[in-house]
């Protein structure tokens, strides 16, 4: 017997895992019959997987925590038992804020503090000059991308909420809007950094992974009460899930995942844009110039697959810092609960075995992440809505 | 407070049909202060210098996401705004998600006056909806009757057809196979195009 099963997702590469696992039949293999469903906003995706359109949904990690918290909107417990993707995002910057920070840096282009400083003067210089403040694009208010944008600035000496715009835009207009000049900047996953930089109107200034060396970026989402009452159906997507990371994680794999991903009713953008991210290897200025890491985006390999609530706890911590919601201890407890290695160690037979242990945020500025001591972690940050 | 009068409304929809119907039944039922939104750029600051009551957007406009920013701490929010489906509401958002369409409220608005906004709109979004089907069933009925007029035409010169008999052989073809005759006629088009 199959389980019919319906699947929301936004169409991005961080969505690898889960649309191969459909498309390449790892689901059909452990008896779901997936429906994915392409949507065109977190908010739908959210509603949706909240009132039960969907049966599990790639979501923003943060937006999982949120609807647990009740923040922003009708509280849904969330249960996240499988990571879609650490890292994998970048920052965008137009050609003329490229070449301004670049005639204000002073040290390695690549280091995200010799980057933060210099758009720091290149802040103070428009405000002198009576220049409108800049603006960022991001994807949500409670996105990845609006934490790791305001944590790289605000080490630098620029306060996200005083100094520049903070807008949210759907990650399909990011690219009209650096081109019309309506953004200065943005930090988006991709394929989109890509498609600018190939439209020649934008220079990817920083991979996440400069910033935060392991970063939670997307996660399967399912209601708490739903996996409580099937487990089983879970456990089966979980392992597909498994199963399609690993496909996509061997190199000689990456071109059909390419293939897969670029389809019109997936992501529908060229598989060899698609592929850059996968490799890691992206043109990172219309130049020409090409850039590589081995972290650029993880789908599964050095288990970044497994959930880990210290991730979760980080991503509490900077909404508190940003003034979305206060800093207590039982919300804390509940954010890290939306994690759940047990789940994804039940679904991969490994049930019994000692939890994993937690890899370091690695954060480019500031002390080491302590989950116990979220209050002093924030402490040491200048800048904040939060203060001690 | 002004809401206590007839509430600012405004429609994010790119559908300029859809925002129409939805104006009219606004505006019939009383509410007489509507604004159409349809260009997305800057949509945020053109929302705030209007500065609604009640914030109504279609759920396939990406710029969804965009009006969330609303319930953020900002010093670019004047009014607070609040889902006002709230955990006592699941049948409202059900409703409202089941027709496509999402509503946004300023703090302070009474819930019972709120209803009939959000009543309506999702009537009129379901109507839409309908006529929208409707619409598509016809064209894609109309699409059909071209590729069976063609298939038949072909048929008849290259088997020397009558109509009828071209018609009668698509008919049991698609019988035979199980097919829509569409499909058939759609087969027969295809490999003429190869065959060429």
């Amino acid at each position: 017997m199959t389980t019919p099963l319906h699947i929301g997702f936004i169409p991005l590469v961080d969505a690898s895992a889960l649309i191969v696992a459909v498309d390449k039949g790892f689901a059909a293999a452990e008896g779901l019959d997936v429906t994915l469903v392409r949507e065109v906003s977190w908010s739908n995706v959210r509603d949706k997987l909240n009132i039960g359109m969907f049966d599990a949904a790639h979501l923003l990690a943060p937006v999982a925590i949120a609807s647990s918290l009740g923040l922003g909107h009708v509280k849904v417990s969330i249960a996240a038992p499988f990571n879609l993707g650490l890292n994998g995002n970048a920052i965008t910057v137009s050609p003329a804020l490229h070449a301004a920070i670049m005639g204000e840096i002073d040290g390695n282009p690549l280091d995200p503090m010799a980057t933060a400083l210099a758009l720091a003067r290149v802040v103070a210089a428009r405000r002198k000059a009576g220049a409108e403040p800049l603006t960022f694009g991001m994807t949500f208010p409670f996105s990845t991308h609006n934490y790791q944008l305001r944590f790289w600035m605000a080490a630098g000496g620029v306060d996200p909420d005083e100094d520049v715009h903070m807008v949210v835009l759907p990650p399909p207009y990011m690219v009209d809007s650096l081109a019309n000049g309506h953004v200065d900047a943005f930090c988006v996953g991709a394929p989109w950094n890509s498609v600018a930089v190939d439209l020649g109107i934008g220079h990817i200034l920083h991979f996440v992974s400069d910033i935060l060396v392991h970063a939670v970026e997307k996660v399967l989402a399912v209601r708490q009460d739903w996996a409580e009452k099937n487990p089983d159906v879970l456990a089966a997507l979980v392992r597909a899930h498994i199963r399609a990371a690993a496909f996509i994680e061997q190199p000689e794999n990456r071109a059909e995942t390419a293939r897969i991903l670029a389809q019109p009713e997936r992501i529908g953008v060229a598989a060899e844009v698609i592929q850059r991210t996968l490799d890691g290897r992206l043109k990172v200025s219309p130049d020409g110039t090409r850039r590589e890491s081995s972290r650029y985006l993880l789908v599964g390999r050095e288990d970044a697959a497994r959930p880990d609530p210290v991730q979760a706890a980080w991503l509490y911590a900077q909404m508190v810092r940003w003034g979305q919601t206060a800093l207590q201890p039982d919300a804390l407890r509940t954010a890290m609960g939306v994690f759940r290695p047990d789940l994804f160690d039940t679904a991969a037979g490994q049930a019994g075995k000692a939890t994993g242990v937690s890899k370091p945020i690695g954060a480019f500025a500031g002390p080491a992440f302590d989950p116990a001591d979220i209050a002093g972690h924030l402490a040491a940050f200048r800048i904040g809505y939060w203060k001690p | 407070m002004s809401a206590e009068s007839s509430p600012k409304i405004v429609i994010v929809d790119e559908s300029p049909i859809r925002a129409a119907i939805l104006e009219e039944g606004l505006r019939e039922a009383g509410f007489t202060g509507v604004v159409h939104i349809s260009e997305m750029q800057s949509l945020l600051s053109r929302i705030y210098a209007l500065d609604p009551d009640v914030i109504l957007i279609d759920l396939e406009n990406p710029s969804r996401d965009v009006l969330e920013q609303m319930f953020q701490v900002s010093r670019a929010v004047r009014r607070p705004i609040a889902m006002f489906v709230d955990q006592s509401d699941a049948a409202s958002i059900q409703a409202s998600v089941d027709a496509g369409v999402s509503a946004y409220i300023v703090d302070g608005l009474k819930k019972e006056r709120i209803k009939p906004i959000l009543d309506l709109c999702i009537s009129r979004f379901n109507a839409f909806a309908k006529l929208q089907d409707e619409l598509d069933r016809t064209k894609s009925a109309l699409e059909e009757r071209k590729v069976i007029d063609r298939a038949k035409g072909i048929l008849m010169k290259v088997k020397g057809l009558t109509e009828d008999e071209a018609y009668v052989l698509m008919r049991s073809t698609a019988m035979r196979e199980k097919k829509k005759i569409g499909e058939i006629a759609q087969s027969i088009l295809t490999a003429s195009e190869l065959l060429k």
